[in-house]
């Protein structure tokens, strides 16, 4: 692997840049691998990187329908952080995030990690109370956290609409300054070109049609370029893991539903954080490239289509307008959505599947873009040596008949409302 | 967004209704426990035609069962949920 750099940078410019090579091979797939990736997304990508550079392991594939990146790692709001509730989720979204604050170094590939704040917004008394208590949980988990007042907030973030009777009246926030925002683009590109760099193989426009299963052992998948073999093959591939589960025969907590972004055109700098509202339901950021990004609830119903409906933009930008009067004056560029797959806890579930062999990263329903790098870690630790790391253990698939849930929302058995 | 014909009121738009749940899920009172983690956990999650439970919540308030695709939104029967016995 050519290694980037400044000067590299530099030197290649004087020719035009045209002596950069391939970032990461084309390669014809094999006839058999020691492990199988399914999904060339950040997850699937991230994990194959871990299993070659962490476990030393070479003979190693990632297979992917369309090309690298084209699914939820390039649909989301890239928001990144780990100020949550739970224990189990605070664990899990932290050991993503310390990953995060080496990831350029390690791939040599600028994903654009910048800590500019991740702010949950406070509307009443009972916000701030919640935010409070979300806030001792972190800093007794060894978190950072801040209770930001009313004032901090409007010296924080100015274009805020902070009188007194806006629509959405904001009383104080709650800061994790860790938390930001990242190119997600460049973590599918970064990951893919150290994974190949180790002699992973890259495979796209090669979608998984079935399994090769035989005594309850799967024995690799068979594939639109042909049958592959595998002793252990790992699903990553969001919306689709019920799809893909359901050819081994395994049937999966997940429903999966659409999750849609919005941008606006680009202008100057204006939003240096992240700024959520969890009970608006509203994400708003400004990219490098100056869009302002803008998020909301999922759609709330079964569909596949990543067709997002109208009322949400509507409601998303509605929202964001209260809160920044001044984004009232911009256009709307684009609106996308991905296919996320709704666990029935609002909780990821890493594990092995019912059938010998097979391994499970998904559910990770619209919160897994920040989680890719501890993601791939955990999964190929679980690939590698079957076992599950400590921080993965929570997210056993039998956790929802054993009851043992690790539900954020305190939202029961359902997919929506979350 | 998805035009839902209502048999109380007519088509109405998406806006005025709510998903609730995959009929595949739905519960028996008495229903073992096994039963539930089955209907609850183990789930189709159809890509293509499903069977759903729609409420006509901003409207009539009616729960309505719909035969609905998951890809392409085509709506194929609207019905209203049989009488309890």
């Amino acid at each position: 692997m050519k290694r980037y750099s400044s000067l590299g940078l530099l030197t290649a410019g004087l020719t035009g840049h045209t002596s950069w090579p391939r970032a990461w091979r084309d390669p014809t797939p094999k006839t058999r691998y020691d492990i199988v990736i399914i999904g060339g997304g950040g997850h699937g990508l991230a994990t194959a990187y871990n299993l070659a550079k962490r476990h030393g392991l070479r003979n190693i594939a990632v297979l992917e329908k369309g090309w690298i990146g084209g699914g939820n790692t390039g649909r989301n709001t890239t928001i990144v952080r780990s100020n949550y509730r739970l224990p189990q989720m605070q664990d899990l979204m932290e050991f993503s995030l310390k990953l995060w604050e080496t990831m350029t170094d390690e791939l040599n590939y600028n994903v654009m990690f910048s800590q500019r704040g991740a702010i949950f917004l406070g509307h009443s008394d009972s916000d701030m109370t919640k935010l409070a208590e979300r806030g001792d949980a972190m800093l007794a988990r060894g978190l950072d956290a801040e209770l930001l007042s009313r004032d901090q907030v409007a010296k924080m973030i100015p274009v805020l609409d902070m009188s007194r009777d806006a629509r959405f009246p904001i009383e104080g926030g709650l800061n994790q300054p860790r938390g930001g925002s990242a190119r997600h683009d460049a973590v599918a590109w970064g990951y893919a070109r150290a994974a190949d760099a180790l002699g992973v193989d890259i495979i796209q426009n090669c979608e998984v049609t079935g399994f090769s299963i035989r005594g309850g052992k799967g024995e690799g998948v068979e594939t639109t370029r042909g049958t592959i073999g595998a002793d252990r093959v790992g699903i990553c591939v969001a919306g689709h893991s019920g799809q893909v589960a359901g050819l081994a025969g395994v049937k999966l907590p997940v429903e999966s539903q659409l999750l849609q972004a919005f941008v606006t055109e680009p202008i100057k700098p204006m939003i240096d954080t992240v700024i959520m509202s969890q009970s608006v339901h509203c994400y708003i950021s400004q990219s490098d490239k100056g869009e302002v990004v803008l998020g909301g609830d999922p759609d709330n119903y079964p569909t596949y289509s990543q067709r997002g409906v109208p009322m949400r933009l509507e409601q998303v930008a509605g929202e964001a307008i209260a809160l920044i009067p001044a984004l009232s004056k911009l256009r709307m560029l684009r609106s996308w959505a991905g296919t996320t797959d709704m666990s029935f806890d609002g909780a990821p579930i890493l594990d092995e599947l019912p059938v010998e062999g097979l391994y499970l990263s998904g559910g990770w329903c619209y919160g897994g873009f920040k989680a890719t790098p501890g993601s791939g870690w955990l999964f190929a630790d679980h690939l590698a040596t079957g076992e599950a790391h400590p921080v993965a253990k929570p997210f056993a698939l039998d956790r929802f008949e054993r009851g043992a849930t690790v539900d954020e929302a305190g939202a029961g058995p359902k997919a929506r409302d979350r | 967004m998805q035009l839902i014909t209502c048999p109380h009121c007519g088509p109405r738009a998406q806006a005025e209704f709510e998903f609730d749940r995959a009929v595949e899920s739905v519960l028996a009172l008495d229903a073992t426990e096994a039963e539930a983690v089955a209907r609850l956990y183990r789930r189709e999650n159809p890509k293509g035609w499903s069977w759903e439970l729609w409420r006509h919540s901003a409207g009539c308030g009616v729960f309505l069962k719909l035969h609905r695709h998951t890809v392409t939104h085509e709506i194929a029967e609207v019905s209203l949920l049989d009488a309890a016995p």
